[in-house]
Order: C-alpha cells, then sequence, then structure tokens
C-alpha cells in the first residue's frame, strides 16, 4: 500500500469552499470499495439489534436520583404544589440575586422567590449571562439510566448559551418527562433542534484520570423533579 | 481413546519432559497415545511475524500428519490456538487446504480442554506437594476460551497449595518474536509479570503454554527469585510414586 | 504529514496574540523500538501511566459489566459501521445534502494540505486571528494549528489535556487525555510557567490539588471563550439522514466553543459516520462506557447546520480523506475505520502502558495507533513498517474494543505487508531457513541432534541479536535428547495402563462443541 502523497496523485489546489475535492474524494472511495456488489443495497448489510431496548431498571425516579448523586448534582423530588417554594429555598441557599430564565417558563416556578428572575428571549449578551448568578430551566427529556438530562431549546429552555455560561443551572425535572434508557430518549428528540445532554455538572478526568467535577460549564447542577 | 500428539517444536526440542509427562498421564487415564512422525512445527512464529506462505506449508504439513486422528492434543495453547483460529484464515476459502482445516480444527485440544471436555476427567490423580500459581496466558484465556478449566484440574490434584496470581490476565511480554523486535518492553512487562508471581511467595509457577513459562521463568531465575516454571502436563502427571522433579 | 516550522516571534501578528509557541512534530522520531526503550526507563513516566490506566481499565470494567447486553451492543456497533463504510459514498451524499439543507456548507478534502487550506481560507475570510479549538483528532492529524500559526493565526486548544500539551510544547500520548503522561505536579509547573505567555496567568499560589488546577484553566481560558468569535471542532458523529453532528465531552470546553462563536468549522474523518438517528442508540451506550468509564459523558452536544438566533450561524463541514480512502481499500484492514476513539485498547494494552504514547510516533498511539498509522501513511518508513510489530498480539484490545475491531488480525496482515517489501534479508532468511528445517522432520530431527551435542556449549549470556533476549532472562538449558529422539527409543513401547474408552466413544460431537464455544471465539 502506499499513501496517495507516495503516489504524488493529489495535490493541494483546488480548495475552493464549498467545493475542494468533492468528486476526487467520492471517486476514490468507489474505487476502494470494488469488493462490495453492485446489487448490495446498504440495508442488505444486515445489523442484528439484539440489544435490549431497556435494562429493565424502568423509568424511575429513583434511578435518576441515584444516578445524578452519582455525579454529584443535587437532587430534590417536589410534588407539584411544592415546586416554587423548592425553588425559592434553592435560590436563597445559593445566594442568588439575579438568575436568567428562558421567556417561557412558567411564572408559579418563581412565586416564592426573593431572586430577580431576568427573562430571557435571546436578548441577553455573552457579557449580560455571565453577569448572572444561575439559570433555572425545565428540559426535554430526562434519561434514568445513565443520570442524563436533555436540552433541545424548546419549551422552558431557551437558546443554548442561556444554560452554558452562568456557573449554576438549576433545572425542573418533570417525572413524565423521565424514561429508561438512551434508546426511548431519542424518538421523543428532534434532530433539527439544537441539542445539549447533561449528566451531572461540568467536570474532568484529564488529570491523572480522576473525575473533578467544575470546568468550564456550570459548576453546581440542581435538579428539582416533579411527581 | 486414542489420541494423536502434537508436540510442538519448542516442546520437542526444549522441553521434552512436558510430554514425557503428557504419554505418562494420558495412559495413566487408560489412553493411548500416538506420535505421527512427520508433525513439525505449527507455523505460529512465521504466521504472527508475516511469513504467510512459510505458515501456509506448514499447515499443510500438519493437516496432512494429523488428517485421521479422532483428538489431538498440543500441549501448548498457543499452538491450539493457532491451528483452530489462525488457520482458518490461511487458506483460500473452498480451497483443499481450507476444507481440510475446517474439518480437523475442531479436533484440535488443548490439554486442558482435552481432559475436562472430551475426556471428561479433573481429577487425573495427580499428587503434588507445593504452592503453585496459575498464569492463564493470552492464547488460553482470549482465543481458546479455557476458562476455569485449569483451575478445575489443579483444584482436584492432591497436596497442591494454590494461590491466586495478581493482574494474571496481563500478558507476560513473551509475543514470539516480540520478545527480540522490542526486547525493553517485552522485559519490562516479563518483569512485572515476574514480580506478581514472586508476590503470591508460590514455589511453582504453572501454565500451559512452554513459551511464556520460558519467559517467566528466564526473568524469575535472573532474578533468583527461587521459582520453578512448570507446564501443567508435569503437575497433572506427578503421583506419590513417580514425583515430578522441579 | 507535513512538518512546519516553530512560528516566527516577528509574525506579523500583534505581539499580545503571539505566544511563544512552537510546535513539536513526531516527524523524525525513532522507530518504536528505540523509542520505547526510552520509556521504559523513565520509572516516573511508567509510574503515571501505569496509575492512569489501571485508573480507567477498572472503571469501564465496572460500568461494562453493568449492561448485560453489551456483546449485543458491540455486535450492533461493528454492523453499523461495517454498513456504513461498505456504502461510504452513498451516506457522504446523504450527509452532504443534510447538511446542506439544514443551512450548513460542506467542503471536501482529499489531504491534510487540502483540508488546512479550506480551513486556514474560512478563517481569514471571517476576518479573525483567534479560533478557539475543541479536542479533535483529525485536526492533530492534519497539523492544523501548525498551518493556521504560518497564516498568522492562533489556535487556541481548550480541552484541558490538549491545553497542559499546548503549553508546554509536548505532543500527546493518548487519544483521549492527550496529557495522561503527566501526573498533577508536572501539570502544576506547566501551568506557572506557561499560562501568562497564552493568556491569563495562573495564580501564585496554584497547588497540585486536581480541583485546583481545573479552576485554573477555567479562569485562564474564561474570556477567550467569551470573545472568540470562530471555533474549530471535529465530530464524534455525523448521522446521515438528518446531516447532526455529534461531540461528546466532559468539560463544557466543547459546549463552549460550539454554542459562543459566531462561525463553527468542523473537520471530520469520512468515516465518522452513522446513517441514522436511532443508530446513535449503539454508540451513545458504547462510547462513554468504553471511553472515560462513565454511564454517560457530562456534555453530548448535537447540531444540525444552522439554527437561527441560538449558536453559530455560520457552519462548515469539512470532510477529511487524508489517506482513509487506502485504508478502505483493503478488505482486512477496513475494519480500522470503524474505530470510535474511545481509547479503550489504550489502556487496556500493556504494551502501550510501559512505552507511553509517544513512541508510537503518531497522534495515533497504541493498538489502533499501531495498525492505523501505518495504513494511512503506508509502511514504507522504518518508523511506520515498525508500527505493526509493536505488540504482544496478547488480544487484550480486541477484547475491550467496542466496535470489535480484530486488531490483532490487522497486524499480522500489515506484518504480511512489511515482509513483503524489499529489505529484511536477515530476518527472511531465518524465516526461510527455520521454515526448511521445519519443513521435514528429519532435517528437524539433526538440527536439535545437532543443538543437544553443543548443549554444554551455550552460554548463559549471548552475544549479537541474542542479547535481547539474554540481557534480562536465562535462556533454558537445551536437554540431552528432544522428544522425537526419546519418543523413538522409549516412549512408544509403552502402553495404556487401564482399557481405555473405545476410539470415537468419547469423541464429541461438533455440534455440541461449537455450543460450548462461550461467546463463539474469534
Ligand atoms: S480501536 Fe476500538 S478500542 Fe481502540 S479506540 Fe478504536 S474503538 Fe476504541
Amino acid at each position: 500500500m502506499s499513501t496517495p502523497q507516495e503516489r504524488g496523485e493529489f495535490g493541494t489546489q483546488g480548495a475552493r469552499p464549498g467545493g475542494g475535492s468533492r468528486e476526487r474524494v467520492l471517486a476514490r472511495v468507489r474505487a476502494a470499495l470494488a469488493d462490495v456488489p453492485a446489487r448490495e443495497a446498504p440495508e442488505d448489510v444486515a445489523v442484528p439489534r439484539a440489544y435490549t431496548p431497556a435494562h429493565g431498571q424502568g423509568a424511575t425516579v429513583d434511578l435518576l436520583v441515584d444516578r445524578l448523586v452519582d455525579y454529584r448534582a443535587h437532587v430534590h423530588r417536589v410534588a407539584p404544589e411544592e415546586l416554587a417554594e423548592r425553588i425559592g429555598l434553592a435560590l436563597a441557599h445559593r445566594r442568588a440575586h439575579r438568575v436568567a430564565a428562558p421567556a417561557d417558563a412558567p411564572e408559579e416556578w418563581f412565586a416564592r422567590t426573593a431572586t430577580t428572575v431576568v427573562r430571557d428571549g435571546g436578548g441577553l449578551d455573552v457579557a449580560e449571562l455571565d453577569g448572572m448568578d444561575g439559570v433555572v430551566t425545565g428540559c426535554a427529556v430526562a434519561v434514568a439510566e445513565t443520570g442524563t438530562i436533555v436540552l433541545d431549546a424548546g419549551a422552558a429552555q431557551g437558546r443554548r448559551a442561556l444554560t452554558l455560561i452562568p456557573d449554576y443551572h438549576l433545572c425542573v425535572v418533570r417525572a413524565d418527562q423521565i424514561v429508561d434508557g438512551v434508546p426511548q430518549a431519542l424518538p421523543r428528540l428532534d434532530p433539527a433542534r439544537p441539542l445539549t445532554w447533561i449528566s451531572g455538572p461540568s467536570a474532568t478526568s484529564d488529570i491523572e484520570l480522576n473525575r473533578v467535577e467544575g470546568v468550564h460549564g456550570p459548576r453546581t447542577l440542581e435538579v428539582v423533579i416533579v411527581e | 481413546m486414542r489420541i494423536a500428539l502434537f508436540i510442538t517444536c519448542v516442546n520437542d526440542t526444549l522441553y521434552p519432559r512436558t510430554g514425557q509427562a503428557v504419554v505418562r498421564l494420558l495412559r495413566r487415564l487408560g489412553h493411548e497415545v500416538v506420535f505421527p512422525e512427520s508433525q513439525t512445527c505449527c507455523g505460529q512464529m512465521h504466521y504472527n511475524t508475516g511469513y504467510r506462505r512459510e505458515a501456509q506449508r506448514l499447515a499443510v504439513r500438519f493437516v496432512e500428519t494429523f488428517a485421521d486422528a479422532d483428538a489431538v492434543l498440543a500441549p501448548s495453547g498457543s499452538c491450539a490456538a493457532m491451528v483452530r483460529d489462525n488457520y482458518p484464515r490461511l487458506g483460500e476459502p473452498g480451497s483443499r487446504l481450507d476444507r481440510a482445516v475446517a474439518e480437523l480444527a475442531p479436533r484440535v485440544y488443548d490439554l486442558s480442554e482435552l481432559l475436562v471436555d472430551v475426556l471428561g476427567v479433573t481429577d487425573v490423580g495427580a499428587y503434588f506437594p507445593h504452592t503453585v500459581t496459575y498464569h492463564p496466558t493470552c492464547h488460553g484465556l482470549r482465543l481458546l476460551k479455557l476458562g476455569d478449566r485449569p483451575y478445575r484440574l489443579l483444584r482436584e490434584v492432591r497436596g497442591i497449595d494454590l494461590r491466586e496470581l495478581p493482574g494474571a490476565a496481563e500478558c507476560c511480554g513473551f509475543g514470539g518474536t516480540f520478545a527480540v523486535k522490542n526486547p525493553d518492553v517485552s522485559a519490562a512487562m516479563g518483569s512485572d509479570k515476574a514480580r506478581n508471581v514472586a508476590a503470591t511467595g508460590a514455589e511453582v509457577l504453572c501454565a500451559v503454554d512452554n513459551s511464556c513459562l520460558m519467559h517467566i521463568g528466564g526473568t524469575l531465575e535472573r532474578g533468583r527469585t527461587g521459582v520453578k516454571a512448570v507446564h501443567l502436563a508435569e503437575i497433572l502427571a506427578s503421583t506419590e510414586q513417580e514425583p515430578a522433579r522441579i | 504529514m507535513s512538518s512546519v516550522s516553530p512560528r516566527s516571534p516577528h509574525s506579523a501578528v500583534p505581539a499580545e496574540a503571539v505566544p511563544a509557541h512552537r510546535s513539536a512534530t513526531f516527524v523524525g522520531m525513532p522507530p518504536f523500538p528505540d523509542a520505547a526503550r526510552a520509556a521504559t526507563r523513565d520509572s516516573q513516566l511508567r509510574h503515571n501511566l501505569r496509575k492512569a490506566t489501571h485508573t480507567i481499565r477498572d472503571k469501564r470494567d465496572t460500568v461494562v459489566s453493568e449492561l448485560d447486553d453489551w456483546s449485543e451492543l458491540r455486535a450492533a456497533g461493528k454492523a453499523i459501521k461495517d454498513r456504513t463504510l461498505r456504502h461510504l459514498d452513498h451516506y457522504l451524499e446523504r450527509l452532504e445534502e443534510a447538511v446542506t439543507a439544514a443551512g450548513g456548507t460542506v467542503h471536501w478534502a482529499a489531504d491534510a494540505a487540502e483540508a488546512n487550506a479550506i480551513v486556514t481560507g474560512l478563517v481569514r475570510a471571517t476576518g479573525e486571528r483567534d479560533v478557539v479549538k475543541v479536542k479533535s483528532m483529525a485536526t492533530q492529524e492534519i497539523e492544523l494549528n501548525e498551518a493556521l500559526a504560518e497564516a498568522g493565526i492562533t489556535a487556541y486548544e481548550t480541552d484541558l489535556a490538549e491545553l497542559i500539551v499546548q503549553l508546554s510544547e509536548d505532543l500527546p500520548s493518548h487519544i483521549l487525555v492527550p496529557a495522561i503522561h503527566r501526573n498533577r505536579a508536572e501539570i502544576r509547573e506547566i501551568f506557572r510557567d506557561r499560562m501568562a505567555a497564552w493568556g491569563a496567568p495562573a495564580p501564585d499560589d496554584l497547588s497540585d490539588d486536581p480541583r485546583a488546577l481545573a479552576e485554573a484553566a477555567r479562569v485562564h481560558l474564561r474570556e477567550r471563550f467569551l470573545r472568540t468569535r470562530v471555533a474549530v471542532s471535529g465530530a464524534n458523529f455525523a448521522v446521515a439522514e438528518t446531516g447532526t453532528l455529534v461531540v461528546l465531552e466532559s468539560e463544557g470546553n466543547g459546549r463552549m466553543c460550539l454554542t459562543l462563536p459566531r462561525t463553527l468549522i468542523s473537520v471530520v474523518g469520512i468515516e465518522k459516520i452513522v446513517p441514522t438517528w436511532s443508530d446513535l442508540e449503539v454508540f451513545l451506550q458504547l462510547l462513554p462506557r468504553s471511553s472515560t468509564g462513565e454511564r454517560m459523558n457530562p456534555y453530548t452536544s448535537t447540531w444540525t447546520g444552522v439554527t437561527p438566533g441560538d449558536g453559530p450561524q455560520e457552519f462548515h463541514l469539512v470532510l477529511l480523506d487524508n489517506g482513509r480512502t487506502d485504508v478502505l481499500a483493503d478488505t482486512v484492514g477496513r475494519q480500522a475505520l470503524r474505530c470510535i476513539r474511545c481509547s479503550a485498547c489504550l489502556n487496556i494494552c500493556p504494551v502501550y502502558e510501559r512505552a507511553g504514547g509517544h513512541a508510537y510516533g503518531s497522534v495515533y498511539p497504541g493498538p489502533i495507533g499501531a495498525i492505523l498509522t501505518p495504513q494511512l501513511r503506508g509502511t514504507a518508513s522504518p518508523a511506520d513498517a515498525a508500527l505493526p510489530y509493536a505488540s504482544s498480539l496478547c488480544g487484550a484490545c480486541y477484547e475491550v474494543c467496542p466496535v470489535a475491531i480484530d486488531i490483532p488480525e490487522v497486524l499480522v496482515h500489515l506484518r504480511e505487508e512489511v515482509t513483503a517489501r524489499p529489505g529484511h534479508l536477515g530476518e527472511k532468511a531465518a524465516m526461510g531457513a527455520a521454515g526448511w528445517v521445519l519443513e521435514g522432520e528429519r532435517r528437524l530431527g539433526a538440527a536439535q541432534r545437532a543443538a543437544s551435542a553443543a548443549r554444554g556449549l551455550v552460554p548463559r549470556r549471548l552475544p549479537g541479536p541474542g542479547a535481547a533476549w539474554t540481557d534480562t532472562r536465562d535462556i533454558p538449558e537445551i536437554p540431552e535428547e528432544s522428544f522425537r529422539s526419546w519418543w523413538r527409543r522409549e516412549g512408544r513401547h509403552g502402553r495404556a495402563e487401564t482399557e481405555g474408552p473405545a476410539p470415537g466413544q468419547l469423541r464429541d460431537d461438533p455440534a455440541e462443541r461449537a455450543g460450548r464455544g462461550e461467546d463463539g471465539g474469534r
């Protein structure tokens, strides 16, 4: 085998944005696949899907809580009527003066808090977001088995920057948003939307492969599950 | 049962006592041992080093030599694995070699498989009053998937004191020509393995492959640990009347 | 791969934007055995690597054994990638269509130089001089940072380990944790000495507590994230059906780069495709558990083209070949393109643990590097020809690989390619002679008799190439006679002590045998 460089096949010109070596690369791919019969369709390559659709642990709140705690997130379970109080307590405990929230987050969430809630409809700039003491949002889906919360920029979630820049993220999860595992989460999500899958606070394992929480993303994740 | 012994070139040349132990053991269990003299080598070293044609020729010789055998015993895990795992990659699909391999390879066994699966014994009446630790070897563990067969055999040995080997699954660093092409890494792996062996306090290191034992044993000897490397066959052949020399 | 000369301190870029940074390069590194020799003697390095690889091995083991359908997920992952690779042209066109429809622009790069030219041109068009980068193997492979530097553009690595490597003018030694060879004390020194040249300095009283080090990285990069307008990323997956790109990460630097800049340029190898959105259900289970040993990594971002009002408003996807089609053309080696860069094979590898990543002379170290690098670059140079031999073929890598790449099989295949090249005369002669002896039982018998006759003459330490063995190990004593000569003299006369069962009676049924093969072997 020789590399393209060895064979001197390719020049380095042709760097047109939007073009480049499209035909050349595709031709090389096709030539490389000479062993694949012309009649073979992609679906003819069998994919055995004998893995279990769910691991039988269920879409349970207990499991989600266990996983979130494992990631060192703060977790609370409340009844619907306790939610506003819980949010108020959490923000007070955090000594948050000003928090951001998506424009469409329910007004009731903030009925029992003294913290100033700044609504974002996309207008806050990066510096303003950086000046916030936190952000309060909902979510699209939560995955029990992996302790994951998925944001899809939909209802009560806002755009991505909103949940990224503030150092504290309080996320409200409704019990009916919890699914068993990853295979149950994907069909509920629209790939056309920008998605952020969050499993605990930001962390790194880059120093001696030990996990340390708190790098660039929110260093504190607080989750309130409404049952 | 009539068992054809594929002694393997390393055992033949350097470890005849392993072959003698196999013969003694199988006869003691009431089986007939034959040794087809046209046998030489499985071709593993050639194959693993990138000399496929040489390996092919040796594979042809092997299948011709053993075509009629009911069961072939290779008292070397890596050679049994070469035949079972790599021979099917040597012949062109549908070729004579390919068909002969498909026919023969399922009847080629390592010692622990032959005893446990084919002959159905775990207590072979052995006596070996020593502390022993067992190194499962890469081929035994990951290719042949011997699982607990060797331990089941060893646990039945009278007088034995079995010690668990830390980091047992890790390669000893022999790897055939790897030991010569990458001597420093090979030696580093060997000395870590030897350290783990010594840490068990065992007098004897046991395995199903004399190549690994030569490497670890040589390192143990150089380190003057006093631990002896002994093939499983020699432990199983050992009896009160005829104890193994260690 | 091209080597790039160190960036001149007198370049046209404003002084405060020019870190005194020299680019290290793998070009000219010695072949594996020599590079590994030095590593095995570096006790600090050995200690760091041992500690890190054993930590991650145990973590992976725990979370993988939690799933009782792991082998089924692995089989599905393998098959999905095989489907993609066998129809890669089809999926590349689907992906291009979907990305374009979602407002992105797709570029095709045949090689590293072309990819670098495309990215440089795109950054220039924005008028910016700084870019932030999410860790990406593809951009390391093409040495994009060096190419940008030549054009007066500074690329800031934002992944913690990449930052450590960049600040210390070092080379990556691991695909997931490029600074795995550094311990906390070394990282503290690097931060204290080097951060100021690149931006916010490290605090004077910085300790070596990993928390403090992570905090220092946060402070150092914070401003950079908030103001840089162009980001460069790779991707873990690209979904052909929907045009969605997927990046898995831990720290949030990925989210920063993928969200805040105005322009996002993603350089993605053509093999990163998965056909459908639902195929991710397999890979989002396989990858985090194999890679960081977590049930799920802290952050995964997915995006499809451009979303008005949310994230970058300009998105470019650069599809990179750079030798991948050569790998694709080799029906045995092709499986290396299934790789999802989890690094499990590095972490389990006993050779990697002792030799370290730099010895592999490539951004792709460890077992996957030993099969990928010689396929991407060819086996003409001594360094590339040595890589397929950088393994004892112990098979641990294949066992942990989440997409079942039979690395030992490809290694042996590449060794055949190496021996087919001119050279290796000594070894070829030896192998030929050994083959000749072994192809005849008489010749073997004669050789054994000669060895036995000379047994008293063999010293415990051998000269020449044999020293490689006897430097650290004793050689076994050559016995008085070979097995075959004992057999002829004595062995064949013995008999079974009791009457054994009739032949065939115990011969096991092949069907039954196939059944007991546990997971089927290889
Ligand atoms: S070869 Fe397999 S184990 Fe190694 S990095 Fe790639 S996917 Fe992971």
